[in-house]
């Protein structure tokens, strides 16, 4: 007989695993990414697929220089590429896309040690490192359906929000010019409720952050529905500021993290001089997030706090 | 204010099959180190004869019981043993004769006070047959002065998966388990008792309704059917809505609790005065063809009784003591059964995955997701206490309050890294008292 195994309680494991968690990302994104193909033709697709391959390869790469083990496997770069494919517009240069994945994946990831490690959201550094650096390739918005020999630029929804507004419907099922992920609201709200009836995030953050970005907009005299409809609000509160490893544990801190990231969000729209905002709010309240962390820690059942010890001394 | 839990598949494939006397091993090993408390020295030496019943283990200590012969036969050697729990202990090494001769010494006990129930259970040897096995005649005999216990919770929620153990006790049993809960509830003067049971024995919740109806001070609680919903800080906040803090015993919130299954013996024992020498044992995992309840005498192998439910040992891989959840792994597949063995489950090689029974997973970094978290019934910080323990911030961990955990294990189960943190929790806790 073969010696017995032996290991410590439990002896159980739930059927998740990271790469499952990963994978249910991607399927999640699926809707947004086949209604950016409809809007922006098969380029969409292209600039997507190019954007994932390049962030595997970018991993790999590190895991060999590093001498790491293979983490590949675990999909959290097929997710970083497909969100930061996400975050361009559809006539951005393929060279530059692998400059953003580049950044994300090296720069932000794995040069910190990897999943688990990075401070920042990958997709929304590289995003913009890619916005500082070729502005006027990242600001190239092509109009829905647009011809690709005779190229019609025109602005987004945000930029127009004042001068020539777009449709409340147009807006939710994605008939206007943008990135390539944003353009839907349907699309990734589909997505969104996926991942929380599979329990993969929880409702607590882009609740928070769609509802401070309605009610500061009304508060700033703005229109709520359009602001959260157009740009990268459902993105950004869905996929980007849920990211398991940048944000806070607890759910007090996801809701201090969404509100946080709406009122950002709203500061930088209404009164800086970038007409979109999503992501740097992701960012600050990433690098505010060990903090959020540290003032929202649980409170174990029955544990005597220092304070009462010192009353009952 | 609701605990955390998690949802397991219940798997209790035993429920409906009824308790088998299994025959009397050739041998058997009754271990000295039968609960929590201070283990007995051997009172009977090689060659002795020795009878159904009688003491073969005894100790001084406060926090000890007296230990049985569960056959009669001749003792054949007084050992060493490493037990499931990695400890080493004295056993005594009975062959039987297979007459089962009872010992004179037994009969029934007289009690009519709280110290004569004490003192009785005492002497049966009854410990918390749920698994820690706290000696039971210690938690009855609670300082009054100290302590103002008003009620008693009996634990029937066995939340572990494929266990039935305690199911049958109350399905075969329940007047004995009624007689157990009455007797201790008026030596102590408790006035309430509350039976939690999970939701998915609707039978037994019938049986044990029916079976206190009369009885106005005896309520039958449901409680949904999660994990860990049998701890006794999660079925005392659940039964009674008191919360047992930190460094508390159960007494100081007025609770005692009790598990069915030692109820039922102590009703028995009023009425036998047989000491706790046999224990219901469910016998089930994916190498076993034939999963059932059997009654056993204490000290009989865990190979004996593998061999009663068809299994092949060959194919037997790892061996529990225990749930899933929280069993310890056997080194050695001839450890014989303790008082607090409720179930030996067998897991072989090639279902491993399929069924969920693993060899250690591989494990990826943490990624923050603070499934742990929102899993752990005492809202502990899982993820925070590993990070604590590996850099050894020994204040950090008592902050965190790493003491509170019960290894549970919902945090290890959760887990999307298969990071092992109830493991390090475990040792964490050894670590803050070094």
């Amino acid at each position: 007989m073969e010696k017995m195994l032996v290991s410590p309680s439990p002896q159980i494991r739930d059927n998740i695993s990271t790469s499952k968690v990963m994978t249910h990302v991607l399927v999640a994104l699926c809707p947004a990414l086949a209604m950016s193909a409809y809007v922006f033709g098969g380029r969409a697709l292209m600039l997507t697929g190019f954007c994932m391959i390049t962030a595997l390869i970018w991993e790999r790469l590190c895991n060999l220089i590093m001498k790491r083990p293979d983490s590949t496997k675990d999909v959290s770069a097929l997710v970083t590429g497909m969100l930061l494919a996400f975050n361009l517009p559809v006539t951005m240069p393929y060279w530059q896309a692998a400059i953003g994945t580049f950044v994300a994946i090296v720069i932000v990831k794995q040069l910190f040690g990897g999943l688990g490690q990075n401070f920042a959201n990958p997709a929304i550094v590289g995003r913009i490192v890619l916005m500082l650096a070729f502005t006027g390739n990242m600001t190239h918005w092509v109009v829905p359906f647009y011809d690709p020999d005779n190229i019609v630029t025109g602005a987004t929804p945000l930029a127009a929000a004042h001068s020539a507004p777009a449709d409340y419907l147009d807006l939710f099922l994605g008939k206007v010019g943008g990135c390539l992920g944003e353009v839907s609201a349907a699309a990734l709200l589909i997505g969104g409720i996926y991942l929380i009836m599979m329990k993969i995030i929880s409702v607590h953050t882009p609740l928070a952050f769609i509802g401070t970005v309605f009610v500061f907009s009304y508060l700033c005299g703005e229109d709520g529905i359009y602001q959260i409809l157009a740009g990268g609000v459902m993105l950004g509160a869905f996929f980007m500021a849920t990211d398991y490893v940048t944000t806070p544990v607890t759910k007090t801190g996801k809701v201090i993290f969404g509100i946080g990231c709406g009122i950002i969000t709203c500061v930088i729209r209404f009164f800086g001089s970038y007409p979109e905002g999503v992501s740097f709010s992701i960012l600050l309240m990433n690098i505010l997030t060990p903090y959020i962390d540290m003032i929202t820690k649980t409170k174990p059942l029955g544990a005597i706090t220092k304070k009462k010890e010192a009353k009952s001394e | 204010m609701k605990l955390n839990s998690i949802f397991l598949s219940h798997k209790k494939g035993t429920e409906n099959s009824e308790t088998i006397a299994m025959p009397l091993p050739a041998r058997v090993k009754i271990s000295m180190s039968q609960h929590m408390g201070a283990p007995c020295e051997p009172t009977v030496a090689k060659g002795d004869r020795v009878l159904v019943g009688q003491v073969i283990g005894e100790s001084n200590a406060f926090m000890s019981c007296p230990v049985h012969s569960s056959v009669s036969g001749t003792v054949a050697a007084i050992s060493e043993l490493l037990t499931a729990g990695g400890k080493v202990c004295k056993m005594v090494e009975i062959d039987t004769d297979g007459e089962q001769e009872v010992s004179p010494d037994v009969k029934p006990p007289v009690i009519t006070d709280k110290a004569s129930l004490c003192e009785a259970v005492r002497q049966s040897g009854c410990c918390g047959m749920g698994g820690a096995g706290f000696p039971t005649h210690i938690k009855l005999n609670f300082d009054e002065s100290k302590y103002k216990v008003d009620t008693l919770v009996i634990n029937a929620a066995e939340c572990e998966p494929y266990i039935t153990s305690d199911y049958r006790e109350m399905m075969e049993n329940a007047d004995d388990v009624m007689c157990g809960i009455k007797l201790v509830r008026d030596m102590l003067g408790l006035k309430k008792v509350v039976i939690g049971i999970e939701d998915n024995k609707p039978q037994a919740i019938k049986l044990m309704r029916e079976k206190s109806a009369d009885d106005e001070s005896i309520e039958v609680k449901v409680l949904k059917s999660c994990y860990p919903q049998g701890a006794e800080k999660v079925i005392i906040f659940n039964a009674t809505g008191r919360v047992v803090g930190e460094g508390q015993l159960p007494s100081d919130q007025g609770v005692i609790v009790m598990n069915v299954t030692t109820a039922g013996f102590i009703g028995e024992y009023s009425k036998t005065g047989m000491p706790l020498i046999s224990k219901r044992i469910t016998v089930d995992g994916d190498v076993v063809s034939t999963p059932c309840n059997v009654k056993v005498p204490i000290g009989t192998s865990a190979e004996d009784i593998l061999k009663f439910g068809d299994c092949d040992k060959e194919k037997v891989r790892k061996a529990l003591f225990g749930g899933p959840m929280m069993g310890m792994c056997l080194y050695e597949l001839d450890t014989p059964v303790t008082k607090t063995t409720n179930a030996i489950l067998a897991f072989g090689e090639k279902a491993d995955k399929k069924k969920g029974i693993e060899d250690r997973c591989t494990q990826t970094n943490c990624i923050k997701c603070g499934r742990c978290i929102s899993a752990c019934p005492l809202n502990l910080m899982p993820t925070e206490l590993e990070k604590a323990y590996d850099r050894r911030d020994k204040e950090a961990l008592m902050k965190l309050k790493v003491g509170l955990c019960m290894n549970c294990g919902s945090c290890s189960y959760v887990c999307p890294a298969k990071r092992d943190l109830a493991e390090k929790n475990q040792l964490a806790k050894a670590f803050i008292r070094t």
